[in-house]
């Protein structure tokens, strides 16, 4: 875990607020579940796929002409090659970087405009919070797919910085809502009022008194957010609207799709995408019900 | 006006707010095309040759006259509000003198066949089985709940591969694409409806198990909430009939669960239109992967509007519902939204 127990065990000026880190930190070590170390160890597994397996296989490009066309898997190439000719094995890898880089991006993007928003809406209420949650809640119903769509087609050179921006711009509304409702309650406590009595901000008051005690739901929040990129960028690559230039997990499985591996029976472009996007999405799940479990003994089954 | 009223107008207002913002949207953000959208096909037209000088001409004035591309933003707003109240979306780029209307009603009732009775049924079976399997725990839970979280987890275009690889590919028991045989034309005879039905069993099974599992594992969480309750130890306590006790959780463990299928019809739409694309299957979702490799921009923008009206109409009604099951609203109005 991130605090040791010498550090956690300190008393700082905020007292409490250690205090409350400290005591969850015992219970997060005492609840632990299985599904939680599976699901964070096959998340390592499949980041240091991505991140390492280029620089320790030597694969430096994975658009490189290797083969003919859907080539079966061989010794050369583990996982055949695609309609171009070129390695599956050495674009899953690739893949699986572009696909995880533009989901952790949206995911950062999503969470920051979600926490600002619903903790400003949570805290200040009245119009603010009507006006914010307004606006929060008619971006939920209209289908963000939708506009993706539309922003993409806009765009004719969409790199993976813009991929990730735009899917986490249109992805907070889930967040602020979660955010602020947690806000709301989180803001009755005696602690806030305390602080409130000696004299902080709002701003100080949201930092330190009402988001260090929903960081279990921040995190939630940010792991569904991870997962939700994810697909929502292969929903895009399989339009034709991916990230330009590069390989991503839904850009393999459109390629494979185009170029009809699937009825011609050249199993080894489009089975190893999609079992990879459903591993990194089940295992992003079951990380989040299990931090869910963790902090939330109501859900523990005996 | 009674709390229940006051319901049904609020939601009526959310909805036109979100339908005006839908429109908007809409208008806009095509027009961040650089350029604009018709420069931009014909550019591509001229460079691919794809059309003659006639045609082009033909195409770019119509275009001109019917949007009034030349005239400032505002005005061309009120020409496509105007052209929507018509119900004339304009005419194809790319398959000119097509209507965009024609190709959006022609794939329309592909895409509505398969998709409500695939969340209906999807939700039914779904509720039924996460409450099930809260309450019975055991064997069942143990199975359904890991079952349930991994095929929700999919997403619906990999179910959809790996179906259609292992039953229309591999053991060749149904067909591996479109909605009805090749050599056949849409009638009402029963060799196009068997043939159209054979057609959609694999489109229709990977949208319903994702539906399913995504349903199952919501009210599972719901309704282990709800066992916990102080009502349900005190009905326990007083010895109140299991079968009762179980009507009272699914009630009560149901409404989140109303409020989600609202809030995850955009999802699944978004999912069930690439499910589409991989059955090559004659709705929307196919015409738009077609309309986007042409770049047929007044397409995408005709079903990017229908989809999101879609999407509207379905929360609106789920809305609606959730005001008739929950007590709440029919004895008072409630803050959360």
């Amino acid at each position: 875990m991130a605090a040791t127990p010498q550090s956690a065990g300190e008393i700082g000026p905020r007292g409490e607020r250690l205090g409350s880190l400290y005591y969850n930190t015992r219970k997060v070590a005492s609840a632990l579940n299985p599904r939680f170390y599976f699901s964070l160890i096959v998340m390592l597994l499949i980041i240091g796929f991505a991140i390492f397996g280029p620089i320790i296989l030597g694969r430096d490009d994975p658009l490189i002409t290797v083969g003919g066309l859907y080539d079966s898997p061989s010794r050369e190439a583990w996982l055949g090659t695609d309609n171009f000719g070129r390695d599956v094995f050495t674009q899953l890898m690739y893949g699986t970087r572009t696909s995880l880089l533009i989901g952790f991006l949206a995911g950062i993007v999503a969470t920051a405009i979600g926490l600002v928003i619903g903790t400003v809406a949570g805290f200040r209420g009245g119009n603010t919070e009507e006006g914010l949650m307004a606006i929060t809640n008619v971006m939920l119903t209209i289908p963000s797919i939708v506009i993706l769509i539309l922003i993409s087609l806009a765009l004719n050179n969409r790199s993976l910085i813009v991929m990730g921006f735009i899917i986490g711009v249109v992805s907070w509304p889930w967040t602020a809502r979660a955010v602020r409702a947690q806000t709301s309650s989180l803001k009755m406590r005696e602690h806030v009022d305390i602080a409130r009595l000696a004299g902080a901000g709002t701003l100080q008051i949201i930092v330190w008194e009402i988001i260090p005690f929903m960081l279990s739901y921040v995190v939630m929040a940010f792991v569904l957010q991870l997962s939700a990129g994810i697909l929502q960028e292969a929903t895009l690559s399989m339009l034709g609207l991916g990230p330009s230039d590069t390989v991503s997990l839904g850009i393999m499985l459109q390629w494979a799709l185009l170029w009809e591996s699937v009825r011609t029976g050249a199993w080894w472009a489009f089975v190893p995408p999609a079992l990879l996007l459903t591993l990194i999405a089940f295992s992003l799940l079951l990380l989040q019900a299990s931090i869910d479990e963790i902090f939330n003994p109501r859900l523990r089954r005996s | 006006m009674t709390p229940f009223q006051r319901y049904l107008v609020t939601k009526t207002i959310w909805f036109l707010i979100a339908f005006a913002v839908a429109l908007v949207a809409n208008f806009l953000l095509i027009r961040l095309i650089p350029g604009n959208p018709v420069d931009a096909i014909m550019a591509q037209l001229a460079a691919g040759g794809s059309a003659t000088g006639e045609a082009m001409k033909n195409i770019y004035e119509s275009y001109m006259a019917e949007f009034g591309l030349d005239k400032p933003l505002w005005q061309q707003f009120f020409i496509y509000l105007g052209n929507l109240a018509r119900g004339d979306l304009g005419v194809s780029f790319a398959r000119s003198p097509a209507r965009v209307q024609e190709l959006i009603l022609q794939s329309l009732w592909w895409t509505l066949a398969l998709q409500l009775p695939a969340i209906l049924i999807g939700w039914i079976v779904g509720n039924v089985l996460g409450a099930l399997s809260a309450y019975r725990k055991g064997w069942l839970d143990k199975t359904v709940f890991p079952v349930s979280l991994f095929i929700s987890a999919m997403p619906f275009y990999c179910l959809s591969i790996i179906l259609l690889f292992v039953f229309a590919v591999y053991w060749k028991l149904f067909p591996s694409g479109g909605g009805y045989g090749y050599d056949m034309n849409p009638a009402l005879n029963w060799a196009f409806v068997s043939s159209a039905a054979q057609h959609y069993v694999l489109p229709f099974l990977s949208l319903v198990l994702v539906f399913i599992g995504g349903q199952a594992v919501g009210m599972r969480a719901m309704s282990i909430y709800e066992l916990d309750a102080d009502y349900v130890r005190y009905s326990r306590g007083l010895g109140v009939n299991d079968n009762n006790i179980v009507r009272y959780i699914f009630r009560n463990a149901m409404l989140p669960q109303v409020t989600g299928l609202a809030l995850s019809i955009g999802f699944m739409v978004s999912g069930a239109l690439i499910t589409e694309i991989v059955f090559s299957y004659p709705g929307l979702g196919t015409l738009l992967f077609a309309s986007i490799r042409l770049n047929d921009y007044s397409v995408v923008q005709g079903i990017t509007l229908i989809i999101m009206i879609m999407v509207l109409i379905a929360n609106f009604a789920v809305e609606i519902a959730y005001g008739f099951i929950d007590p709440r609203i029919r004895a008072a109005t409630t803050g959360e939204r």
